[in-house]
């Protein structure tokens, strides 16, 4: 087995790992953290039925980013919307036989990658031709999009310029989820993709890119404006009440 | 008035964008509180006003990371900002002043990036890559400028595609600066007022007593029927909880007798209470939850004590917020509570009301009912539009749909007067902008700012003005109505235009002498 075989197995595994752990660190990090207060930004959903249908919204059509800039809500939403089609497309490397939605999403996934990198494009545009987003950007926030560009620019090469032994990659994939190590071919822009999307795994729970496990416990978009109705109060917040005015338990 | 110390933005008849003027208002700073302050709520106070305690740093830190680990609004939004710019022209201070620190995203940096510095791996090992700061002195002065250059509107969590709230990040940086002695003088004596005393004014219950009988004068020579207002009366179906500027100051005192009249003409049994003679409740401007129920506090047992059935609240935008969102946490007013200390309460209140109840909501049940009768023409001298405080629209509800604090407060003025004119859409409902003045900012030492940040909705006030003769800018919030009365003239127009719903309602409402039962 090549040295670049064993490396690259070695890199996704500790990738895989730092991903997972790291998320499930900060998801447990967020599920403990108790919400003392309801503080849903109104008008809002008065049942839970509500607030699933509104934190639907917020993900597939970014409502409240729709409401505040119809720019940066077309370039981050092309974006995101492409990169969902453009992994789903990418699942037919780790399945065998291909789901069969997998390759009816085949094509919009093949073409998405040239949405993506547009959406991208805007998006980095912005952070130089506005002042004021200019003023709020950091270094992390240039270098983000310059990863997933670098994801997208090397994806699209091998899709449209210069193929790669796209078999032989599956086959390195599909060995690597039972722990039977495949070859993997030896094609620089492959490894730079693969480089590339492995940095963006090790960075997702230690980054920005918290905003995804992080939209689902926003306080102000997933709690019920039910405050009248039902008495909510914290488990820190209950100490409180004994013996004040009241009969301690 | 004297002459300003800094340049009135001018009306264009637009709410524009301005250019980022990095520190345009970095100057901009209240009086720091003292030690005596600081200490009568609870908190440290420093050797001078706005000097450090010792071991402040880590102290700092160790509150931050405190927070952090109470609040799950804070630990998300300090990681999940992706600085996309969304919420950057949605602040009034910001298009007031072109400061880019009073840009919601960067108001939060200010401690994102000591979080990020302390709390966060990448922060640890890559500080200047992700933008990651010590904590020293000069931070927490520009924390101190900057967290009391937000009125807490939540305008921004509209706008945020993660609902990320500034509200709660300037919650926290105001507890924390309090937790090294750094609090700021105006807020804090005011909470300090409201534990030893009762209200934020400070008003004894002799003076309150006098005042209330002053007014009773007045509107009986006004109106030739002898309209009450009760105090500390016991077994009553109402006790109403209104702010203490309903008492004293202008425009208020016109919503207040707007109250009574409705009770009056409704036949309903009510009273105030000296012992909480106070809807505000400033805890909620720096964050501290203990304060928060220890001010919220007098009124459950004001309620208790006084036998009441129904718990009604006066026009106070942060105090419905407080009463409508959090009183059912903090003290157990409202229904679904099944602890002993909730359940004592729900024993005693009318569960076909909800509690509490806004004024606006109890007016307009009455109005449906039938039971108030208006001479609508008495108000024709005024064309009224309705300016939506912050706290009503983005942190309270009224009624039982979402949405119902824009429709009914509008169904009350509508009912009331004959001339309405709606601001520009995108400036009132969820989209209201602020006053310039809530939050903790209602001070004359920050009056810069408050008359900056009132550029937004002077432009919405003025358009109307200009193209529907408005006159009249009705509003259910004792701080709009102080900002707003201070403000208006520095746009040219007159303080007079500024007042009450129940303003209106006292105006038009039809009375009759009622006997004693």
């Amino acid at each position: 087995m090549s040295f670049l075989t064993v490396l690259y197995a070695c890199i996704f595994y500790a990738a895989t790992a730092m991903l997972v752990g790291g998320l499930a660190v900060k998801i447990n990090r967020y599920a403990r953290t108790p919400a003392p207060l309801k503080i849903p930004t109104t008008p809002a959903p008065t049942t839970t039925g509500g607030v699933v249908f509104r934190m639907a919204r917020e993900v597939a059509l970014f409502e409240s980013l729709f409401k505040s800039n119809k720019w940066i809500w077309l370039f981050g939403w092309l974006f995101h919307v492409s990169l969902l089609l453009v992994t789903l497309r990418h699942l037919r490397y780790f399945t065998d036989p291909v789901w069969f939605w997998v390759v009816w999403a085949q094509p919009f996934g093949k073409y998405a990658g040239f949405a993506m990198v547009a959406g991208l494009g805007g998006l980095w545009a912005r952070r130089f031709l506005v002042d004021r987003v200019r003023y709020i950007s950091t270094p992390s926030d240039h270098l983000m999009l310059v990863l997933l560009l670098g994801i997208g620019l090397s994806g699209l090469g091998m899709s449209f310029v210069a193929h790669t032994d796209i078999v032989a990659v599956k086959e390195f994939f599909l060995g690597l989820m039972v722990f039977d190590l495949h070859p993997l071919p030896a094609d620089p822009v492959l490894l730079v993709h693969l480089s590339l999307v492995a940095l963006l795994m090790v960075i997702f729970p230690i980054s920005k890119l918290l905003h995804a496990p992080g939209i689902f416990f926003s306080p102000t978009r997933n709690q019920t404006d039910d405050s009248r109705e039902r008495r909510h109060i914290a488990p820190w917040a209950t100490k409180f009440d004994v013996g004040s005015g009241s009969k301690s338990k | 008035m004297a002459a300003p110390q800094f340049e009135v933005p001018k009306l264009t008849g637009n709410i524009e964008v301005p250019a980022v003027k990095e520190g345009a208002s970095a100057h901009v700073r209240s009086y720091p509180a003292n030690a005596v302050i600081q200490e009568s709520i609870g908190f440290p106070g420093g050797a001078a006003p706005g000097e450090l305690v010792e071991g402040w740093h880590d102290k700092a830190i160790s509150k931050m990371g405190d927070l952090l680990g109470r609040y799950r609004s804070l630990q998300v939004f300090m990681d999940a900002c992706v600085h996309c710019g969304a919420c950057t022209d949605k602040c009034h201070y910001f298009l007031g002043t072109g400061d880019p620190k009073n840009m919601p995203v960067a108001r939060q940096d200010l401690m994102r990036s000591v979080y990020r510095r302390h709390f966060t791996f990448a922060g640890k090992y890559f500080p200047s890559l992700v933008g990651a700061k010590d904590l020293t002195k000069e931070v927490l002065d520009d924390w101190y400028a900057y967290y009391y250059q937000c009125s807490e509107c939540r305008r921004c969590s509209v706008y945020c595609p993660y609902g990320i709230d500034t509200a709660e990040v300037t919650m926290a940086g105001r507890e924390i600066l309090d937790t090294v002695g750094y609090g700021q003088k105006y807020t804090n004596e005011i909470i300090g007022k409201l534990h030893k005393i009762g209200n934020n004014l400070g008003l004894p219950g002799p003076a309150l007593l006098d005042t209330l009988e002053g007014m009773e004068e007045d509107m009986l020579d006004a109106t030739g029927v002898a309209v009450k207002l009760p105090l500390d009366v016991a077994g009553v179906e109402v006790l109403l909880v209104t702010p203490s500027a309903d008492f004293f100051a202008e425009p208020h005192v016109e919503s207040l007798m707007g109250y009574a009249k409705v009770f009056h003409a409704a036949g309903i049994s009510w009273t105030l209470s000296t012992t909480a003679s106070e809807a505000g409740n400033f805890g909620i401007f720096i964050g501290s939850y203990e304060n928060m129920r220890r001010a919220a506090m007098r009124i459950r047992e004001a309620a208790l004590e006084l036998g009441v059935k129904r718990i009604v609240v006066g026009e106070c935008g942060h105090a419905w917020r407080v009463a409508y969102s959090f009183w059912n946490t903090l003290i157990g007013v409202g229904a679904g509570g099944e602890d002993p200390f909730s359940i004592e309460l729900q024993k005693q209140l009318d569960p076909r009301y909800p509690a509490p109840q806004h004024i606006c909501e109890f007016t307009l049940d009455l109005i449906k009912q039938g039971k108030l009768k208006f001479d609508k023409s008495l108000n024709d001298h005024r064309v009224v539009t309705f300016h939506d405080s912050c706290n009503v629209a983005r942190g309270s509800r009224m009624g039982d749909i979402p949405g119902g604090q824009f429709i009914i407060p509008r169904e009350v003025i509508k009912a009331v007067v004959n001339n309405y004119h709606d601001m520009a859409e995108e400036t009132i409902g969820e989209g209201t902008y602020c006053c310039g003045g809530g939050g903790g900012i209602l001070t004359d030492d920050l009056l810069e700012i408050r008359v900056k940040g009132a550029l937004p909705r002077m432009e919405a006030f003025n358009n109307e003005v200009q193209e529907n003769k408005v006159n009249f800018l009705a509003l259910i919030c004792a701080i709009c109505k102080s900002q707003f009365t201070k403000v208006v003239p520095f746009y040219g127009f007159d303080m007079s235009m500024v007042g009450g719903v129940h303003q209106l309602v006292s105006t038009a409402i039809l009375l009759e002498n009622k006997e004693e039962e």
